[in-house]
């Protein structure tokens, strides 16, 4: 099976034998993945009826969990990584889901449409309507995409909450990535990959 | 009454004895020196005696899980939605086994069997069990009928804090643990509520001590109003209101205090019934039994602690609308098994029905159940 690009990408960001926590999980397919080629363990937490028996029919790990409600049922810096797939603009208040990945998590990876990315410019642009595009292909009022943010808005957001961000990449909807995507990222990536961790606290010295 | 049996029925089943002899050391501190178990299997067990299913019943159930004993019976087993060929226990794949506990009132010794040392019924003479002697019980019947290692070992309500403590008694003796409407160990509200039932039931003027048997007597409107009560709780709001709502039985009022709401028909039915079919010392030793529950209180009331060495991998599903047992008691179970990197999933089913839900073929419950029980199968 060949695997996403942004999936791909985050696999190999992954290091072996870790303990990984994949926040809206969907069908399984990551923690599958890097299971096989990483030997990972970990859980996932999705919320639909189908992608949990999919999980499951994998024999995926995986918890019954509103993402909304937080991650009080794990305990401080109990994995090594926290991934979020495409589902960052879904949450209510991503802020404080960033935050509690960095919690439970030694690092945190996210994935999410890039609302800057030009042809969602030239939509609310020229058309002056909200943008349906390859990588947010619904219409505003049923949009699960409550959240939208582009990359520089990502990255504000990590300052402001002290995150560090480790490494970008940006892919399209196909999930290729481009020498001319890596040059203006925020203006072609489609889909935005991070990984972070947070700020070591400075030590001030007298 | 079936006219033919469903494809997917076990079919006609038979009913086990296992005589055991060598004493039993009981947690409240006294011995059993002989006690029988009764039990039913279905399905065929391998050669490597590695495809077991082990079920746990919960408060008033039985042995008979499954299928029926004549043609002329009016019901099959009392989880027959979940145990057949091609169901979620899928007896063309596991060699289930299904006992009646000690204490229960089908068979098995308990209240209502004779002490051999007075010749009479125990009835209130019999121990106090806890979920921990039950298991040691089916541990022992396991070894009779050679099965070191069960597949999985299943249980609802009561049942799923058995399947709990099998995985931290004997953590190498079973491969998949499923809990299902349970909960690490009743509230305080819970323990109120058997409070009532069994304060229904010592308190009715049949009930002669728990002796009622030696006077042709049966605690009827003690353990009537103990199983109402249940009824009750193993309902929700919502399911209550669907099925029943106001409706009145004559379509008026009568000023009085005779049935006139079809609810109130509905449990003084569930009550009569039940006082046929179980004893009221097998119900006051169940409650108990269940308020004693509660692994954690050995490890300084840490559920985490208490799981630290289980083996088993976990399926645990909850009821959205399951107050008796909600579902974040279960994620209490779930939690603790997180904290200690266990293998575990967990399902909440969305279902209005309640406690009584875990019962029911809901859709998704039957397809998450399935499909965990096909990867056992598997494995």
């Amino acid at each position: 099976m060949e695997l996403r690009t942004d999936l791909a990408l985050m696999s190999e960001w992954i290091t072996e034998d870790s303990h990984v926590l994949d926040l809206g999980c969907g069908d399984g397919t990551l923690l599958t993945h890097l299971g096989e080629c990483r030997n990972i363990t970990g859980y996932g937490l999705e919320i639909d009826d189908d992608n949990l028996e999919l999980c499951i029919e994998k024999g995926v790990n995986v918890i019954d969990t509103d993402l909304n409600q937080g991650l009080s049922d794990f305990n401080d810096d109990s994995f090594d990584y926290v991934v979020m797939t495409q589902a960052l603009q879904t949450i209510h208040r991503p802020d404080l889901l960033l935050m509690e990945m960095l919690r439970v998590g030694k690092q945190g990876i996210v994935t999410f449409p890039n609302f800057g990315h030009w042809k969602v410019r030239m939509s609310l642009f020229l058309g002056g309507l909200m943008p349906k595009t390859r990588a947010l292909p619904e219409d505003w009022y049923i949009s699960e995409n409550i959240r939208l943010c582009t990359l520089h808005d990502f990255e504000k957001l990590c300052n402001t909450l002290d995150i560090e961000v480790l490494q970008r990449a940006v892919v399209d909807t196909k999930h290729h990535s481009s020498w001319l995507m890596r040059f203006m990222p925020n203006l072609l990536g489609e889909i935005a990959v991070y990984r972070f961790r947070s700020k070591p606290v400075k030590i001030i010295s007298k | 009454m079936p006219d033919m049996l469903a494809p997917d029925n076990v079919g006609l089943v038979t009913v086990q004895t296992e005589k055991f002899t060598t004493p039993l050391a009981l947690d409240c501190g006294r011995t059993l020196p002989s006690y029988e178990l009764v039990y039913e299997t279905y399905g065929e067990l391998n050669k490597h005696a590695s495809n077991a299913v082990l079920i746990c019943h919960a408060l008033s159930g039985d042995h008979h899980a499954a299928g029926y004993y004549s043609m002329q019976d009016k019901k099959p087993g009392w989880w027959d939605s979940c145990i057949g060929p091609g169901k979620p226990i899928d007896t063309n794949r596991f060699f289930v086994v299904s006992l009646n506990n000690l204490g229960g009132c089908k068979g098995s010794t308990g209240p209502n069997t004779i002490n051999p040392e007075t010749s009479k019924p125990y009835g209130p003479e019999f121990p106090i069990l806890t979920v921990r002697d039950w298991v040691k019980t089916q541990a022992r019947l396991a070894d009779v009928l050679g099965i070191s290692q069960w597949a999985a070992v299943i249980g609802g309500s009561l049942g799923g804090m058995q399947a709990l403590q099998w995985a931290i008694d004997y953590p190498k003796h079973l491969r998949h643990c499923i809990v299902i409407a349970a909960a690490p160990k009743l509230t305080a509200q819970n323990i109120a509520f058997n409070e009532v039932a069994r304060q229904a039931i010592l308190n009715d003027p049949d009930f002669h001590e728990g002796h009622y048997y030696q006077y042709d007597a049966v605690p009827r409107q003690g353990l009537m109003l103990a199983r109402m009560l249940g009824h009750i709780t193993y309902l929700s709001d919502d399911a209550m209101r669907n099925k029943f709502g106001r409706e009145l039985r004559e379509g008026k009022l009568n000023f009085g205090f005779d049935v006139e709401f079809q609810v109130e028909s509905y449990l003084r039915y569930q009550g009569r019934s039940f006082v046929d079919r179980f004893d009221a010392n097998t119900y006051l030793l169940m409650t108990k039994t269940l308020d004693y529950f509660d692994p954690a209180s050995e490890h300084n009331n840490n559920l985490s602690a208490a799981l630290a060495k289980v083996l088993a991998k976990f399926l645990v599903i909850s009821f959205t609308s399951d107050w008796r047992f909600s579902p974040a008691r279960s994620r209490e179970i779930v939690k603790a098994l997180l904290d200690n990197k266990k293998q575990v999933s967990y399902a909440q089913i969305t279902a209005d029905q309640g406690h009584d839900a875990f019962l029911m073929p809901i859709p998704h419950y039957m397809r998450v159940f399935k499909t965990y029980m096909q990867r056992v199968a598997e494995e």
